[in-house]
């Protein structure tokens, strides 16, 4: 198993993280149009995936032997823009221009526009599939590559989720690995009132996979599960992330209204300079 | 500026829930933007979330008509006509069963979402089920009636509804006939027939095309199936000249029905305004309109272009 973050690395990654944040508090914002909460509760697994894991070259997109990632809860586009223009795929500028006519930020990461989108996602519950297809590729090709991908708690819904958890475990795709962004919110309200997935960490481990929880906004503990999941041979491995939705804006965290609502132009200056101070700690 | 058709859908709702005991309404974890959420204030034991799970949607819808209930089940128009068409098709219409399929945020003024979330292949979808009624409402007024009408009827009904408020037309005195066009206005030189929320523009087209000396008929139809053959074979014979409207593919929706019914009887010149063979993109709903060539301006030169090809 691969070494422990340094102190260093950690805190490193703990202000892209927070950077990230910034970008998505600012670029939904002015858009007036977005999902803050679910792009909050994911940020700290993409910065650890993008920033101290997965092999991509902002300056070689498309490069064959890249790791891939699949946004399956595609209306957290705004974190996964946010981490490519952190990362240095496109400008930060860029992001302002999310969801506007002719941008390439659409509402929903879509990969003919936008070089570094591996899936086009928005469809809930379709993105794991497309990862195990992106899995069995690699695997066909004998690459190296190995693919990531997450899915929203409310996400599990979806049948097709568990016709594309049988089929990775039946097809042993160890390069495939998953992660639920288990906030505990969908749009009506909490899982457990709206149609209850629980319990998800049994669920997968019945389905054969390799299942691991940890706190998802531990970055040391996201880079442990991620180097255990490269261990594990024969099967998937599904790391179970408990987050706070609209994890580091106070007036959002854990509050449903927040999945798909703008702040205005007062709450955003309110709830950047709450992410300031929590970078300055 | 009146109320979106989904705003009235929820308030016509929650007064049939009143009417009709055996209304039970379902919804797919988007119950405050289909606006079902009126009714499951109202009437909580009569609401069931499926969460978010099309396919099971239409599944449970079916069987509790088949033991007797009134579903009526909403999500956004891509997730219930494109996630669960075969549910639909083999578990509502097959067996002709008693479910009201309300689908809100159809086409391209969903806006901002992007083209994931704008369907724009639903009616098409829809209006090839045998047994499935298709309506597509053009205000808050239209849609009460439509609802009431769903209501009432025996049988599967598929009910597109707008995301965005739209102009109010119609006063509460109108009546909805199942199956019938709506003239808006007469005229001789062509008709503009539009349907949903292009049934405003091409009202304002109709008065563009006043000014510049041309008298255009102006019909809203409603009901894409059964479609009102007769209204559309005498605005062929009327006016000899014909432009479809609608906020939707120009392929298989109501250009496609409308065509299908000149080329058998009376064929005449025709142009289509609609999304041409094309994703949309996430955009404010006016740029969209606009950028897809949805507006009254370009009713009104289709109107033009459609007139010139008369022989
Ligand atoms: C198939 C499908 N159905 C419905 C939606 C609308 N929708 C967008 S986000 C969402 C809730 C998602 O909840 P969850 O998966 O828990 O995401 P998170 O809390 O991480 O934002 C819904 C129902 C969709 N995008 N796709
Ligand atoms: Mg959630």
């Amino acid at each position: 198993m691969a070494e422990k973050l340094t102190q260093e690395q950690v805190s490193q990654l703990e202000k892209y993280a927070q950077s990230i944040r910034y970008s998505i508090v600012q670029m939904v914002t002015e858009a007036q149009s977005g999902h803050p909460g679910g792009s909050l509760s994911a940020a700290d697994i993409l910065t650890t995936l993008y920033f101290a894991e997965m092999n991509v070259n902002p300056n070689d997109p498309q490069a064959a032997s890249r790791d891939r990632f699949v946004l399956s809860k595609g209306h957290a586009a705004p974190v996964l823009y946010a981490t490519l223009a952190e990362k240095g795929f496109f400008p930060k500028e860029e992001l302002l221009t999310l969801r506007r006519i002719d941008s390439r930020l659409q509402g929903h990461p879509s990969m003919k526009n936008l070089p570094g989108i591996d899936m086009s996602t928005g469809s809930l519950g379709q993105g794991l599939s497309a990862a195990a297809g992106l899995a069995l590729a690699a695997r066909l090709d004998n690459s190296a590559s190995r693919v990531y991908t997450v899915l929203g708690d409310g996400e599990l819904e979806e049948g097709m989720v568990w016709e594309a958890a049988m089929f990775a475990t039946h097809y042993k795709l160890d390069n495939l690995t998953a992660f639920v962004d288990f906030n505990g919110l969908q749009i009506d309200g909490p899982i457990s009132e709206v149609l209850s997935p629980l319990p998800i960490p049994e669920k997968w481990a019945a389905f054969n996979w390799h299942v691991i929880q940890i706190d998802g906004h531990d970055i040391q503990a996201i880079y442990d599960a991620i180097q255990t999941a490269k261990t594990i041979k024969g099967k998937p491995t599904m790391i179970v992330a408990q987050t706070i939705k609209g994890k580091g804006v106070c007036e959002m965290e854990n509050i449903a209204d927040w999945h798909g609502k703008a702040p205005s132009r007062q709450q955003c200056d309110l709830f950047l300079s709450q992410l300031n101070e929590l970078e300055a700690q | 500026m009146g109320l979106a058709t989904r705003e009235a859908y929820g308030e016509i709702l929650k007064e049939l829930g009143g009417k009709y005991e055996n209304i039970v309404v379902l919804d797919a974890d988007l119950s405050k933007s289909t606006k079902t959420a009126v009714f499951a204030k109202a009437f909580p034991q009569r609401f069931f979330n499926v969460g978010i799970a099309e396919q099971n949607l239409m599944g449970v819808g079916a069987g509790l008509a088949a033991g007797g209930k009134i579903p009526f089940v909403s999500t956004f128009a891509m997730f219930a006509a494109g996630r669960a068409f075969e549910q639909i098709r083999n578990s509502i219409c097959y067996p002709k069963l008693n479910v009201k399929i309300a689908a809100t945020h159809a086409g391209l003024t969903v806006g901002e979402d992007g083209a994931s979330h704008q369907a724009i292949e639903d009616i098409s979808l829809m209006r090839s089920i045998p047994n499935m009624t298709v309506i597509v409402p053009a205000d808050a007024e239209e849609t009460r009636k439509a609802i009431t009408f769903a209501a009432e009827y025996d049988g599967p009904v598929y009910i597109r509804l707008g995301r965005m408020a739209v102009p109010d037309l119609f006063a509460a005195d109108y009546t909805f006939e199942h199956g019938k066009a709506v003239q808006l206005a007469d005229g001789k030189d062509v008709t503009i027939i539009a349907t949903g929320i292009m049934v405003g523009a091409a009202n304002e087209a109709a008065k563009q095309l006043q000014d510049a000396g041309i008298s255009a008929r102006v019909l809203n139809i409603h009901t894409i199936k059964p479609i009102d053959k007769e209204a559309i074979i005498k605005a062929a014979a009327d006016t000899g000249a014909i432009v479809t409207c609608e906020e939707h593919s120009i392929i298989g929706g109501l250009g496609s029905a409308v065509a299908e019914v000149l080329v058998e009887n009376s064929p005449v010149p025709m142009e289509r305004i609609g999304v041409c063979d094309t994703f949309g993109e996430s955009g404010i709903p006016s740029a969209l309109l606009k950028k897809y060539h949805l507006t009254a301006e370009d009713i009104a030169a289709a109107a033009k272009k459609v007139i010139s090809r008369k022989k």
